[in-house]
């Protein structure tokens, strides 16, 4: 035999010991029920909880209304805020009779309309109104601060208006028309559904991954694995294979549910959700082989997966948080979270459509981290047990 | 110690000098050196924490020694490691299979690993599967197996493609003795083939049928050559003494403590000795009644060990001199079993387990990994609930007051499960608080089990880092710190020395004639020879019950005069399965 024959041959021996753990591994897969119960189970039940259960949007909020002083005035503005759809007023005439309401929750705002509004109005002295909010859910507080502000303005706007017409003038107001792009309705179910299919991947390609291989060390089986001539590179591409791809899978039905259960808009191409997916399956994935590399216990490999990985993906990653609003240190982190560069670009994806430029460099982002897990592993996995 | 190097061919694998620790903990091999040859099995014998596995995982180049060198089939482990995983075939512990792959997946798999040619394996597939008498399961998920069986395919997967060195690491352990013994004469026949095996095992039975056996103990090499050459140390110095008068367990407490007498165990109705060269022979018979008389006996492995080590431990149970005598109604029944049957789902663990045990007993559940010893021991204990029949502890129903039988029993886990973060004084602590001891009762006994076990040294070490010996006898004091009535051992001695069994079995021996009994559970052949009765389980039911001389007796033939407690399990488990068939 020349020697081309001999590395011919011994390719063919590599491939068929490399489709063998392939095999293998799909058939456990296959089998487990807890792999299917986090592929395909856990992204359902987590798509319906952030399709239904959590919402960021605001709803009517409860807030009290103290008129201090009944004039024409004062409750030409209170039917404003009555009328208002952010908000669902309580009216009364003495603040102190809302302040245990605001303390347990039960408004979520107080706003006084003091005695001398009238009179400062007729002045034309810069009439003040007062907003007290609960501070304690800053989120909340804010909305009731800011809608205040627009009920007023509009109201003053309203006012002017008519005084104008009135006068005969013909000043007309500026009005000022809010216009949110791609998402109108500012639905957030539209931003957390991108987010939850980075959760997804992270838990296939990070937890199941790091667990499986925990798991064949605990049973013994990665032992009679390493004293056949298997290569250590064989074995860990041969763990991988199955779960890349079943982490497309998984993230697949995502998308299938988002888009044709909750109507969530797919503005960009197929092309780009798959680039992307498997751009982040790679750190994903070589994350969970660094941490089955650091222990052979799958408790320990499940804690680590969950801290390491799982967390960050849903804290760190602009999923929930708005990152621009952490702390500065805490930003930095951020730049070694995976999913930080998949979810802007999955949110872009599916509600602007293709912007290359940002894809590309969300993709070689991902994979430069991604190679320093690899490189990082692949250090760490000899093919030695002691 | 001579290694023979008369034929260099035939030597597979050569230690030079091998140590291996592993971080702080005594060393795990200490300057071990030996051959192993082709066509020969190798017996690689030592208690628990030998340095059996470790010796193993250096020969398939897994680990490296920190000291010496090995040379397998002539290449180097440190240098050629994937050379020698390319020649070898090795099944670990826990045979080293994919519990969610079938037998034929499983087989596939390795035979891929290893590269087996596509033509080649239809006929190995055959071969394999017809040795190891598998071809009915090949599409039963291996998990599903029975021990034996998935015994069998680990050894099948490590064959394929037939190696030229065969690394089988316990394969013995806790497999019923039929496919114990079947596998003994397939890796037998292997070596006609002139493949050479390494066969690991604590069971020192298994050890007297190697060819050549490397004896290990805590890491160090105690002998090496062939069997024969180590039981002739102790040749002419083992007797049975038989026709004891009176209860033999004091008799044999008498005698280990005589000057001439080396060791000794309890063999149903019998006493096996081994005595210094110049013992008395009357005057030692006679310390066992008029009628004792003493019989030259076949030296054995375990003897030839014992001596070794220096004997055994003397016949004084310190424990059981502290222990109260139980001496209320005598013939009472302590631990009653009627009709226990555990069903799971549509499997039978255990199928109408009927047997009681009176007062100052030991009663023997004796069967394979599997076969409803453990099921019909937790149910015994209040542990399982029963589907049906029921199980008195002292008198009390275990389904209604289950709380008052656990406060008269005293529980030994497998393994020892003790708390392995707590140190030896914390352990002692909790199971004293468990079994409700309080105030200077609690000090009490603690301060006595310290004493008699000698663990005041170690008061705050960490249990987990104790030797397995210490660990049983920790596990033992924690079982019997409330002076219960009944004791429960659940594989009380598998994979300890021999030294630390003899002394376990010396306390329990002490403690039964104070009226304590015991319930064991054990796939310990020689154990069982410590019953007063055994019951012998096989696959949920019982098949057998009596003392362990009426059931050897039972199964003796004119081929088989003097049949082992294993012949006796293995002809009745083939009776009982003639019976099943018919």
């Amino acid at each position: 035999m020349n020697a081309v024959n001999v590395s011919k041959l011994r390719d063919i021996v590599r491939a068929r010991r490399f489709f063998a753990l392939v095999r293998k591994e799909t058939f456990q897969l296959l089998r487990d029920p807890s792999s299917i119960l986090i592929a395909f189970v856990l992204p359902v039940i987590l798509l319906f909880l952030f399709g239904y259960g959590v919402s960021l949007d605001t709803g009517r909020t409860r807030i009290g209304l103290v008129i201090e002083e009944q004039t024409p005035l004062a409750d030409d503005l209170s039917a404003s805020f009555k009328g208002s759809r952010y908000f669902d007023v309580l009216e009364g005439r003495d603040r102190r009779n809302f302040d245990a309401k605001l303390v347990s929750g039960e408004i979520r705002g107080i706003i006084i309309i003091p005695a001398r509004f009238a009179s400062d109005f007729a002045a034309r002295v810069n009439p003040e109104i007062q907003v007290i909010v609960d501070g304690s859910d800053t989120n909340t507080a804010s909305f009731v601060q800011n809608y205040a502000q627009g009920v007023v303005a509009s109201w003053v706007a309203i006012r002017s208006v008519e005084a104008g017409a009135q006068e005969g003038g013909s000043t007309s107001p500026i009005s000022v028309e809010q216009r949110f792009w791609f998402n109108q309705e500012l639905t957030s179910r539209f931003f957390l559904v991108p987010g939850s299919i980075a959760i997804v991947m992270t838990l296939v390609g990070t937890l199941l991954t790091s667990l499986v291989i925990a798991r064949e060390w605990e049973r013994g089986t990665m032992e009679a694995m390493m004293a056949t001539p298997v290569t250590s590179a064989e074995l860990l591409m041969g763990k991988i294979l199955p779960y890349f791809v079943l982490g497309i899978l998984s993230m697949t039905l995502c998308v299938i549910i988002a888009v044709f259960l909750f109507s969530v808009p797919f503005r960009g191409s197929i092309l780009a959700l798959y680039l992307l997916s498997a751009a982040f399956l790679v750190p994903a994935l070589g994350q969970g082989l660094l941490i089955s590399a650091a222990t052979k216990n799958q408790f320990l490999a499940s804690q680590l997966a969950l801290i390491s990985a799982f967390l960050p993906a849903f804290l760190l990653s602009g999923f929930l948080f708005e990152i621009n609003s952490m702390p500065v240190a805490i930003q930095w982190i951020t730049f070694i979270v995976p999913a930080r560069y998949l979810i802007p670009s999955l949110q872009t994806l599916f509600l602007a459509g293709d912007i290359w430029p940002m894809f590309l460099k969300a993709m070689a982002v991902m994979l430069f981290i991604g190679s320093i897990f690899f490189i990082l592993a692949a250090r760490s996995t000899r093919k030695r047990i002691d | 110690m001579m290694l023979p190097d008369d034929n260099i061919q035939s030597e597979f694998v050569r230690l030079s000098g091998i140590s291996k620790s592993f971080g702080q903990n005594s060393p795990a091999l200490k300057n071990v050196s030996g051959i192993v040859q082709g066509g020969k099995i190798t017996g690689l014998v030592g208690p628990d924490g030998a340095g059996k596995t470790t010796l193993i995982r250096l020969i398939t180049g897994l680990m490296q020694p920190d000291v010496g060198s090995i040379s397998v089939v002539g290449f180097d482990t440190k240098t050629d490691a994937p050379s020698i995983q390319g020649l070898i075939g090795y099944m670990p512990q826990r045979f080293g299979l994919y519990e969610d792959l079938t037998v034929q997946e499983n087989l596939n798999l390795y035979a891929d690993l290893r590269s087996l040619p596509l033509n080649e394996r239809t006929a190995a597939f055959d071969e394999l599967l017809t040795f190891t008498d598998l071809k009915r399961f090949t599409n039963r998920l291996a998990g599903q197996l029975s021990g034996g069986m998935k015994q069998k395919l680990g050894l099948a997967c490590a064959l394929l493609k037939k190696p030229k060195l065969l690394l089988l690491d316990e394969p013995g352990v806790g497999v019923d003795p039929i496919s114990r013994r079947d596998l003994w004469k397939m890796v037998k026949n292997l070596t006609k083939d002139g493949i050479a095996v390494v066969w690991s095992t604590a069971y020192l039975d298994e050890a007297e049928a190697c060819d050549t056996v490397l004896l290990l103990n805590k890491g160090e090499l105690l002998f090496f050559g062939p069997p024969i050459e180590l039981t002739s140390r102790v040749k002419g110095r083992v007797f049975k003494l038989t026709g004891i008068s009176g209860s033999r367990r004091l008799a044999l407490s008498r005698i280990l403590d005589r000057q001439d007498v080396v060791d000794g165990v309890i063999q149903g109705e019998a006493v096996r000795i081994v005595t210094t060269a110049d013992m008395n022979g009357n005057d030692l018979a006679d310390t066992a009644g008029k009628n004792a008389k003493l019989h030259a006996a076949e030296p054995r492995f375990e003897d030839a060990f014992v001596d070794m080590l220096g004997g055994g431990p003397g016949g004084r149970s310190k424990l059981a001199e502290a222990a109260p005598r139980i001496d209320d109604q005598k013939g009472k029944l302590v631990i009653q079993a009627n009709g226990l049957t555990k069903r799971f789902g549509d499997f039978t663990a255990a199928d109408g387990i009927t047997f009681d045990i009176p007062r100052g007993q030991i009663f023997g559940l004796l069967g394979p990994n599997g076969a409803g010893k453990s099921t019909t021991f937790k149910m015994l204990c209040g542990l399982l609930k029963p589907t049906q029949g029921e199980g008195r502890v002292a008198g009390f129903d275990l389904r209604r007051d289950g709380a008052e039988a656990r406060n008269r029993l005293g529980y030994m886990a497998q393994k020892f499960s003790l708390y392995g973060d707590l140190s030896v004084r914390q352990n002692l602590d909790f199971f004293a608080g468990v079994y409700g001891l309080s105030g200077t009762r609690k000090r009490e006994r603690i301060s006595l089990m310290s004493e008699i076990f000698s663990f005041a040294a170690r008061d705050n070490m960490p249990t987990r880092d104790l030797p397995l010996g210490l660990k049983q006898r920790l596990a033992l004091a924690c079982a019997v710190m409330h002076e219960p009535e009944a004791l429960f051992l659940d594989e009380p001695t598998s994979g300890v020395d021999p030294i630390t069994r003899r002394e376990f079995w010396t306390h329990i021996n002490g403690l039964v004639e104070k009226g304590v009994t015991v319930l064991v559970t054990t796939h310990f052949m020689d154990e069982a020879e410590y019953c007063d009765r055994i019951s012998l389980i096989y696959r949920g039911r019982s098949i057998a019950l009596g003392s362990p001389d009426e059931l050897k007796a039972g199964v003796a033939t004119k081929q088989q005069p003097d049949p082992t407690m294993e012949d006796a399990f293995i002809a009745l488990v083939e009776a009982s399965e003639r019976e099943a068939a018919a």
